[in-house]
């Protein structure tokens, strides 16, 4: 039996070509069929295609998108360079490898974990089928040693197979009977029966940017954003919309800023080098007040760092790499699910406020596939201000919430031109002190007045001022946290999440409520010089002890780093 | 101000009120009033056209006018008015940029541009020179132009924005002189009639920078051959020529840009593809 905390962790690796992420992919919608929450990551070797790769899927019973600490399995097709997964795909000795002794032993990155190594002949049990492939006997082997029904199984291969069908099912079928007969792995009962979406978080992105209202599109392909743009290109075409393949980045943000300045709502996705060349343009969208939305799904930086693994380190770029004064929105969803409700918010703040909205999404989220309760969403697009008749129009005027009626090209007697220049509240470039503090204050009122309701972060526990410990949180660290706060407070450690997702305008007073009683902080980061507890500290008062977890990419954090990290923090 | 739908505008009706910054004797004058004069002559209205710019003193000419206008940052008009004219294909979009801004930081948006061929119509007032810095060398300049930042002369060849616009594939390539406010606004008139990318270079002489330039009102002619529709033959007559035949050297048919559909869904249905079924 594997401590796997509710669900089972495994992993398929093998190298280019031996199709582990069909296989993955395969066990993941077993798991959905057989009525499981999962997720599954995916690593790979530096190669452009082929090369080694790893799947990583964990079955659970609740909904989750952190990876547990350790890997119940690793099986895999061959071993050929798989030992630089090591670090990803953690092992212990109550962990099993499976490999083809055809293939060599298991690197001995892996056995010195301790964990037993069964060899099973793969490739010769998939010869015994006619057209039989090993990963599909690996398929079955792994889905077997959870106990995942059989029809579970079959349905899914049957569903992502349109040729070799039942050569695929018979190899799966040989895979189980051969776990049956050795080890087991069982996962608790399933769940309620609910409705669920399997989704990445890229489409989910692409989905809720779409919901929001936005219908235009222009990007430059980049890892690891490239798939949202992939998803949103076919789509927008089937609601009336267009996606432009820009030169590069320069021409992607002024793009939609063109398409949003004549009414269109617009967005880009990008990573860190993408955001990087916006930077300029972004400030135009601040000037000019054009809404724009920003997704950067981060990836490990600075330059072109390690193009397909995830950080958290573009905090400070999204936040602070405007030049002048430029007020603007940054939110990050805290959940898979939630780059679906985070985009959407994103298109409604830059929308209803008329700035750009940058979303921090990341490769963890952006790249991995899950089954997740219907994502949340508001269901309603947010109509811009505008502007449609009257006289000695003013576009830039100084009105109480900041936000003024934008005229859209088209409608008599507005035209006015939008401008980077500061400028007076005809939008006539102006040189003028007065002229230049009215305007910042204008836009600064905009973010000011917001009221994100609930919005603004996740908040569980610290009911009735349970614990006097919080972890702050953002983004994908969020599940790992969660599920260390779950385990903690079974062993009497109570401690309160608190997960901002709308990290810019900052809500000092919402926070301050969400600390009150707190006597120690901790703040958990993917990054290497703490982004976020600089953030935290420049924009909010924090409570107490402030203790800092933080680690750059690409290892992600574990349930079980939080938990211990509460505990010593329960102790002291 | 805004004058009745009805009526019929004259080349003032799309002339603001706002006062250019300048200076005096500046080509680019004339080029704001070749464009009031082709809108007018198009029986365009100032509220269905956006004038889009960069940054240079060339790209202040949006606000002069009354259309819809936007200042962007230096170098991406084109990348501007590319999306605006995609979501709203109603609009006459016309793009107003000068040799730094369109050549030098907005080398490449020109070249993809002019591949993309959507329908814009692309006016650079080349002073062979930056004008609003004050003074440096462009793509444009002379190699042996001598200025406070190359003294001596750049010593760096001159571009050739017609040949490379050919090479790329803008669809109408003319060439103008702000001199001539009437033949360049019977060229900008055609150019935004042709469908497709048309890119008009207009001569515009910097008089403060580059004073030479005055001796431009000698050296312009009309060119002595009609359009062709072979960009091969259209390369070869610029890149022989002296650099100021003025006219229509290029009509091409290629198709524009496509733009959205129809949709043919609903968000609701698209959600519904990642709904799981069964289990
Ligand atoms: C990113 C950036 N770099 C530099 C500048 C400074 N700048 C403003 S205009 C200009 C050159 C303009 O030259 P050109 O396009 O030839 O226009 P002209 O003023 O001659 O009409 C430069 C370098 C700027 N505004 N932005
Ligand atoms: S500096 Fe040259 S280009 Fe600029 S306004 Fe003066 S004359 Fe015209």
């Amino acid at each position: 039996m594997h401590p796997g905390h509710g669900s089972v962790s495994v992993a398929l690796a093998g190298s280019g070509g031996a199709g582990v992420m069909t296989a993955g992919n395969m066990l993941l919608e077993a798991a959905a069929q057989a009525g499981y929450y999962s997720l599954m990551t995916r690593t790979s070797g530096p190669q452009i295609r082929g090369g080694e790769a790893a799947a990583m899927v964990r079955v659970c019973s609740f909904p989750t998108d952190a990876q547990d600490d350790r890997f119940a399995v690793l099986a895999a097709i061959d071993w050929q360079n798989i030992g630089r997964f090591a670090a990803e795909i953690p092992l212990d000795s109550s962990s099993l490898l499976i490999g083809d002794p055809a293939q060599g032993d298991p690197p001995e990155l892996f056995l010195k974990s301790g964990a037993r190594y069964l060899p099973l002949p793969l490739k010769a049990l998939a010869k015994q089928i006619e057209g039989g492939w090993p990963n599909m006997v690996a398929l079955g082997v792994l889905a077997g040693l959870m106990r995942l029904p059989a029809q579970a199984v079959e349905r899914a291969v049957a569903r992502s197979m349109k040729k070799g069908r039942e050569a695929g099912i018979n190899a799966a079928r040989l895979g189980m009977a051969q776990a049956a007969a050795r080890e087991d792995f069982p996962l608790p009962p399933p769940p309620p029966k609910t409705v669920r979406w399997l989704i990445t978080g890229n489409e989910a992105a692409g989905l809720g940017a779409l919901r929001g209202g936005v219908r235009f599109v222009a990007a430059y392909p980049i890892t690891p954003a490239t798939e949202l743009l992939e998803y949103m290109a076919p789509a927008l075409a089937k609601l009336g919309g267009t996606l432009v393949q820009a030169e590069d980045e320069l021409a992607s943000i002024n793009m939609i800023l063109g398409a949003s300045y004549g009414g269109a709502p617009a967005l880009t996705a990008t990573s860190g080098p993408g955001l990087s060349l916006m930077i300029e343009a972004l400030g135009l969208g601040v000037t000019a007040e054009i809404p724009v939305v920003v997704v950067d799904v981060m990836r490990t930086g600075p330059s072109t760092g390690i193009a397909t693994k995830s950080e958290q380190a573009d905090l400070n770029i999204a936040l602070y790499g405007l030049h002048g004064d430029a007020p603007h929105v940054v939110v990050a969803p805290n959940s898979l699910a939630d780059c679906l409700g985070a985009t959407e918010w994103a298109v409604h703040l830059a929308e209803s406020l008329q700035v750009p909205a940058i979303v921090l999404s990341d490769q963890y989220f952006g790249q991995a596939r899950a089954v997740v309760d219907v994502p949340v969403f508001q269901d309603r697009v947010v109509a811009r201000l505008t502007a449609k008749n009257g006289a000695a129009y003013k576009r830039y005027a100084l009105t109480e919430s900041g936000v003024s009626p934008m005229a859209l090209p088209g409608t008599p007697g507005l035209a006015y031109t939008a401008d980077g220049l500061e400028h007076n509240e005809r939008g006539i470039p102006s040189s003028q002190a007065s002229d230049h503090l009215a305007q910042m204050d204008k836009r600064a009122r905009k973010l000011a007045q917001l009221d994100p309701g609930e919005n603004w972060a996740s908040q569980e526990g610290g009911c009735d001022g349970e614990g006097d410990i919080a972890v702050l949180t953002f983004g994908s660290c969020t599940g790992p946290v969660r599920e260390g706060i779950a385990r903690a407070r079974a062993d009497g450690v109570a401690a309160r999440l608190v997960s901002l997702r709308l990290l810019s305008p900052a809500q000092p007073e919402r926070l301050k409520q969400a600390l009150a009683g707190v006597k120690r902080v901790l703040v958990v980061e993917q990054n290497h010089s703490g982004q976020f507890l600089r953030y935290l500290r420049g924009e909010y008062d924090l409570p107490g002890e402030v203790a800092s977890l933080r680690r750059p990419g690409p290892l992600p954090f574990r349930p079980d780093e939080i938990y211990r990290r509460l505990l010593e923090l329960g102790r002291k | 101000m805004n004058p009745p739908a009805s009526a019929a505008l004259a080349a003032k009706d799309f002339k603001s009120d706002y006062k250019p910054i300048w200076c005096p004797g500046c080509g680019d004058y004339s080029v704001l009033s070749s464009v009031t004069k082709a809108l007018a002559a198009l029986g365009l209205r100032p509220e269905n056209v956006a004038v889009v710019s960069g940054i240079g003193c060339s790209s202040r000419i949006p606000a002069y006018t009354t259309c819809y206008g936007f200042h962007g940052v230096h170098g991406r008009s084109l990348a501007a008015a590319t999306g605006l004219k995609v979501a709203r294909p109603d609009l006459t979009v016309l793009v107003a940029s000068g040799d730094g801004d369109g050549y030098s930081i907005g080398g490449n948006h020109f070249l993809h541009a002019c591949r993309r061929n959507v329908d814009l119509t692309y006016i650079v007032m080349d002073n062979h020179v930056y004008g609003m810095t004050k003074g440096q060398a462009s793509p444009t300049t002379e190699p042996d132009w001598d200025s406070k930042l190359s003294p001596g002369g750049s010593g760096v060849r001159e571009f050739h924005p017609l040949v490379i616009a050919l090479a790329s594939g803008a669809n109408f390539v003319a060439r103008a002189f702000s001199g001539d406010p009437n033949g360049t606004a019977a060229i900008l008139a055609e150019a935004v009639r042709h469908p497709g990318f048309s890119f008009v270079e207009v001569l515009s002489p910097c008089v403060t920078f580059r004073p030479d330039q005055r001796a431009w009102k000698e050296r312009a002619h009309p060119a002595p051959v009609a359009p062709t529709d072979d960009p091969a033959r259209a390369a070869r007559r610029i890149m022989t020529d002296d650099g100021f035949n003025i006219g229509v050297l290029y009509k091409g048919n290629r198709k524009p840009y496509r733009g959205a559909v129809p949709a043919t869904s609903t968000v609701a249905e698209l959600g519904r593809r990642f709904e799981l079924q069964g289990g």
